[in-house]
């Protein structure tokens, strides 16, 4: 690609220039990045009088202790779940939608708003919806004979999060498998016709491998999102719980280091999701780059 | 294979867009048809209504004697061979060929058959483990060809399938799909906007305009008798000159022009029959100024205005005529290539 060079005269313009990100990037994330690895080797007690150097032993001990390891299944599952609820939802909506002529820029609109509303908005909302008590879903269900109970139940809170998660998602999946629909050539489509497949088989022999690219890179984007950026979801519905099932990986961190002050631990957990970031991001640019499938 | 047989049959797009406007054809069985004319006269329209990608408005299609308007594009027996090629780009050659046939239930061996048999036919042998992308544009278009003769369909139907390749790679592919189409016999409907496939490749050809049939007929028969003006400049490179007969009538000598039909008003000249030569049959000739000399290798285009003419003229003599700009050359024509029109009408005059 050619780009167009600039020269500045002198040097300190091209580094004046970088300075104000250099700057951010360096407080906000590098240095508390840099914090976190120290404070993982460190111990300090509840009253932060005394700090010991402890080594890995906060490493250590998270992988012998019960609840890291509930809260590592917990996410997986969580972030399994959001991801393939919102990224089949939006696959659905994305080909449906690509199939209209006249109202598909309304649809599109539509369908993207959800994705303006901030994480706590989206959680509030779910969990009035899904309230035991005063909530649609939970009323609607009881009179197919389930009683839902996401404070009681483990199971429905889960649930709970993953729909809360996922409907939020579903919007970006959508723009995305909606763009990939569209640079599908439609002669392919009508060569597969002419060549016997039902649409059904169309959309699985032809369209989907042809999106391989676009779902591996949303794959990426959801499961991050999912293990990330899911705080103020949980936060705002089931805080965690009932008794830690919806205790992701992220939201112990914040409720071990800022409501148990553990923050040798918290600290050891937040290097932990840092590696995990880091090997989702390889993961994504070696495959992406080198475009998968064709 | 089957023949084809379109009654009136109509396309309107969103209600107001009469893109085809009653077209009647039949279609022999093993005959091969191509569809002319110009940008946006609705060939592949029509073209894809056979196929089944479009909607009929109007009329009656029938493959064989099956009346088909209804019937999915799967069921209709056809294949298709696109412009882009619309090959498969996540499945190797072999694959895109087997495609169709995996869809119709062909056990194992039977398609392995069919793909090698294709395959050899179009040499492509040494490509079918390759992925679409890591073929040249010609191998490409042996692939689409490929893709639609493994399923020996009752018709092929194809859209501008060389309008992608270079003009040396063209003709090497039109001989091939003659020939090939002579060898399997079976039913093909041609699209193209090129002069020469054209010409060459149909048994009969189709001129099209706004959606309606201008001339049926065989090449040469086009060539000899076109029944419209639009047919006269449209078949045939350089375009037949168009001159009125008034213009004739006072600049021309030796002029026999009394006996043309009645309404004619305009007459038509190709461009290689207007003679630096006297002929030996009765003839007639007109003044003109030579303005521009075109050397094309084995033939040359003179392009001249006529006396006291504005109308642009252009000429086709084998070799190089020892001309030069600016000469005046005396131009004679002979009686029977006068091609006699109808400008109102735009039609050809005495039937
Ligand atoms: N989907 C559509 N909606 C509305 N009008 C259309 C549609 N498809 C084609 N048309 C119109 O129908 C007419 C015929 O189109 P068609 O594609 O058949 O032309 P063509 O003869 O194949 O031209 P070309 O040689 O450029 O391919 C054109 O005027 C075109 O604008
Ligand atoms: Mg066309």
């Amino acid at each position: 690609m050619q780009t167009k060079r600039m020269t500045f005269p002198g040097h300190w313009l091209p580094y004046a220039l970088l300075a104000p990100q250099v700057i951010i990037t360096l407080i906000f994330f590098i240095w508390p990045a840099g914090q976190a690895m120290y404070q993982s080797l460190l111990r300090e007690d509840a009253f932060g009088l005394k700090t010991t150097f402890v080594g890995l032993e906060n490493f250590a001990r998270l992988f012998r202790d019960g609840a890291y390891l509930n809260s590592l299944s917990v996410t997986a599952v969580f972030a399994i779940g959001t991801t393939l609820l919102s990224m089949s939802v939006a696959l659905l909506l994305a080909s449906t939608v690509n199939r209209m002529i006249r109202s598909r820029s309304t649809y599109t609109t539509l369908l993207v708003w959800p994705y303006a509303i901030a994480p706590a908005i989206a959680g509030v909302l779910w969990w009035f919806i899904f309230h035991p008590s005063i909530g649609v879903i939970p009323y609607v269900l009881d009179m197919v004979g389930y009683d839902w109970n996401h404070r009681t139940s483990g199971a429905d809170a889960m649930l709970l999060v993953v729909f809360a998660a996922a409907w939020k998602q579903i919007s970006y999946n959508f723009l995305f498998f909606l763009a990939g629909l569209q640079s599908i050539p439609q002669s392919l489509i009508e060569a597969a016709a002419i060549d016997g497949a039902s649409p059904f088989k169309r959309f699985w022999t032809i369209v989907f491998p042809l999106l391989t690219p676009t779902t591996f890179f949303l794959m990426v984007v959801n499961v991050v999102y999912a293990m990330f950026d899911t705080f103020g979801i949980i936060h705002a519905t089931t805080e965690g719980g009932p008794s830690q099932a919806t205790n992701t990986l992220v939201y112990k961190v914040y409720s071990d280091g800022f409501v148990g002050l553990n923050l040798g631990s918290s600290a050891a957990q937040s290097v932990i999701l840092m590696a995990i970031v880091v090997a989702l991001t390889i993961v994504q640019f070696r495959y992406i780059e080198r475009r998968v499938n064709y | 294979m089957a023949s084809i047989t379109l009654e009136g049959l109509k396309k309107t797009y969103g209600g107001n867009v009469d893109a085809v406007k009653g077209i009647d054809l039949s279609i022999e069985d093993g005959e091969f048809v191509v569809l002319v004319g110009p940008s946006g006269c609705g060939k592949s329209t029509l073209l894809r209504m056979v196929a089944g990608l479009e909607s009929i408005t109007q009329g009656t299609l029938k493959i064989g004697d099956r009346v088909v308007n209804r019937l999915e594009p799967a069921e209709r027996d056809i294949a298709m061979v696109f412009q882009n090629y619309a090959l498969y780009p996540h499945m190797t050659v072999y694959n895109n060929l087997a495609y169709g046939l995996k869809n119709r239930k062909f056990n194992r061996e039977q398609i392995e058959a069919r793909v090698q048999t294709a395959a050899r036919m179009l040499e492509i042998t040494d490509f079918l483990q390759r992925k679409p992308r890591q073929l040249s544009g010609g191998q490409r278009q042996r692939v689409a060809m490929g893709r639609a003769l493994v399923r020996d369909p009752a018709a092929f139907l194809l859209d501008e399938p060389l309008s992608n390749l270079d003009a040396k790679l063209r003709v090497q592919m039109r001989v091939e799909i003659k020939q090939l189409q002579r060898r399997l016999k079976t039913t093909s409907l041609y699209v193209t906007h090129d002069q020469l496939e054209a010409m060459t490749l149909g048994d009969r050809l189709v001129v099209l305009n706004g959606g309606q049939i201008e001339q049926v007929g065989t090449p040469m028969e086009i060539y000899a008798r076109p029944a419209s003006m639009f047919v006269a400049g449209f078949i045939g490179s350089p375009a037949m000159n168009m001159l009125p007969l008034d213009y004739l009538h006072v600049q021309g000598s030796g002029a026999l022009l009394h006996d043309l039909p009645e309404n004619t008003d305009t007459v038509g000249i190709r461009p290689d029959d207007m003679l630096l030569q006297a002929p030996d049959s009765p003839h007639f000739t007109v003044e003109a100024t030579l303005v521009l000399f075109e050397a094309a290798g084995a033939e040359s285009h003179l392009y001249v205005q006529l006396a006291d003419s504005e109308q642009p003229t252009v000429i086709r003599t084998s070799g190089q005529p020892p001309v030069s700009e600016g000469d005046t050359l005396t131009l004679h024509i002979a009686r029977e290539a006068i091609h006699p029109f109808n400008s109102a009408s735009g039609k050809r005059t005495g039937g």
